[in-house]
């Protein structure tokens, strides 16, 4: 029995891991589970009884991504640049993968709920200054992306793509799916995102996206109802 | 001009950085900032970003606030290079020295299992602990309002729960988080679970599993070396005689009494 993931792309995590599994031709069992559905236990990773992951859950909570990530990397020994053993270059990335988890993870998953879920939840057009105010909560995340991490550099840790430009961008195509298009007045950041697809494979990081990019045309009905209930909750504390 | 650490003893991941370093005997500067002092906390102090920022500023502030991309507590300078994020530092600082295999462990699993802690952590932990200290001390201070209870049976309600989780789900039956031995992800939990104590919530109290694993942590690390770390957070009621710069008290007013609603 070999590696067995399981995933559901319309989740930011389970979309990195994918895309690296894949991009790095490391053989597995691609395990299709529905969050939306209502099936739990998304994104594990279950080896010869090793589990990194047993809960999880939905598309905002799980951070525990970096953790397979790191674990895949260095089982299958990827290539250096994804993790390198440069220390400086190692820190940038640590320094990405923990200042993310609030910021644009936090920021961005909160457009794509709000935009997106809410007004299913509520069954009442969004209000527009809601939207206005977690727009703007994005864009100063956005621009202490661009400018203390990215810089000058075509990528995080310098001249080569490693795991935080992957992480950072899964997570930034979630607003993109909810219509929110970023990239569209920041061209440094539309370059860097040109950059990374190419180094992870066009094809592959469509095909990865595909789910997302049409989430506008989720309705309610397709929405198991206790998620719901779940979503309800988790854009009640935040509005807060 | 060697290792430098901007740290204030306040604020966790800044002790979990301090004990690492002086516990492995390793080299540094120690750079005190002083977040009341020196620092605007943050625009929206969201407690679960800790993101305490200082403005480059005054005196203590300054190397701070140059030294860090992010202007934030905890801050690493290693000659030209300079680093932010606790979990970031840690890493660093272990590799860099060499310090014993059980803090970041090389067998890929057990270092799994660390970085999972790790990871959950920030929107678990991190996200309620903090809290207790805003609501009990902080507010009040900088507001003049008394203590909102209710908010802050919120605030223990959650914490609970991550308690909870903490112990089924990664303590467990084990001595620590990985099993036999002490590793980055005690190091980085029992900081965080000392600033409700220095408030005066005692988690431990009822929890004897939890109050085990923190003596056993405690002797791990050197209790003296535990308590010098945290003589400033366990004495924090002084705090409300520290001066606070009144511009700050200013600015930060009308953001506190945001959060509480």
């Amino acid at each position: 029995m070999g590696l067995e993931l399981y995933l559901d792309l319309l989740s930011q995590p389970c979309r990195s891991i994918y895309i690296f599994a894949r991009s790095n031709n490391i053989p597995f069992e691609f395990k299709h589970v529905e969050l939306m559905k209502g099936e739990r236990a998304t994104m594990s990773l279950r080896e010869s009884g090793f589990r990194v992951q047993k809960h999880l859950l939905s598309l905002t909570s799980f951070l525990e991504v970096i953790a397979i990530l790191l674990y895949l990397a260095r089982k299958f020994e990827t290539p250096d640049h994804w993790y390198p053993s440069d220390l400086q270059k190692r820190a940038r990335v640590d320094e990405y993968l923990s200042w993310q988890h609030v910021n644009i993870r936090g920021k961005g998953s909160k457009l794509f709920l709000t935009k997106v879920l809410l007004p299913l939840l509520t069954g009442q057009p969004l209000p527009p200054e809601k939207l206005e105010s977690v727009t703007e909560e994005l864009n100063i995340v956005l621009n202490q992306f661009e400018e203390k991490f990215l810089q000058d550099k075509p990528f995080i840790a310098g001249s080569e793509v490693s795991l935080a430009d992957l992480v950072a961008l899964v997570e930034l195509m979630q607003p993109v799916g909810a219509g929110y298009d970023l990239f569209e007045e920041r061209p440094k950041l539309a370059e860097w995102r040109r950059q990374v697809e190419e180094a992870v494979g066009k094809q592959l990081f469509q095909e990865a996206h595909e789910g997302i990019l049409n989430a506008k045309n989720l309705t309610a009905d397709k929405i198991a109802p206790e998620l719901l209930e779940h979503f309800k909750h988790q854009l009640l504390k935040q509005a807060s | 001009m060697g290792l430098e650490l901007y740290l204030d003893l306040l604020s966790q991941p800044c002790r979990s950085i301090y004990i690492f370093a002086r516990s492995n005997n390793i080299p540094f500067e120690f750079k005190h900032v002083e977040l009341f002092k020196d620092s605007v906390l943050g625009k929206k102090p969201a407690a679960g970003s800790g993101a305490e920022q200082p403005r480059a500023g005054p005196s203590n502030s300054e190397g701070a606030g140059k030294v860090s991309l992010l202007k934030k507590v905890p801050a690493l300078k290693d000659g030209d290079f300079t680093l932010a994020e606790c979990t970031a530092i840690l890493l660093y600082l272990s590799r860099k020295y060499n310090t014993p295999d059980h803090w970041y462990p090389s067998d890929i699993q057990k270092r799994a299992q660390v970085d999972e802690y790790l990871s959950w952590h920030h929107a678990n932990i991190r996200a309620n602990a903090p809290k207790t200290m805003w609501i009990k001390v902080l507010i009040p201070l900088f507001t003049g309002q008394p203590l909102p209870s209710e908010k802050l049976q919120e605030v223990m309600e959650g914490l609970s729960t991550s308690l909870k989780q903490f112990e089924e789900r990664f303590l467990q039956d084990k001595a620590f988080i990985i099993g036999s031995e002490i590793s980055l992800a005690d190091l980085v939990a029992i900081v965080e679970l000392m600033q409700p104590v220095g408030v005066g919530c005692d988690i431990f109290e009822d929890r004897p599993r939890l109050m085990e694993w923190r003596r056993r942590v405690e002797d791990a690390v050197g209790k003296e070396l535990f308590f010098q770390a945290h003589e400033m957070i366990l004495s924090v009621k002084e705090l409300s005689n520290i001066q606070i710069d009144p511009q700050l008290k200013e600015q930060l007013a009308p953001v506190l009494m945001k959060m509480l609603k």
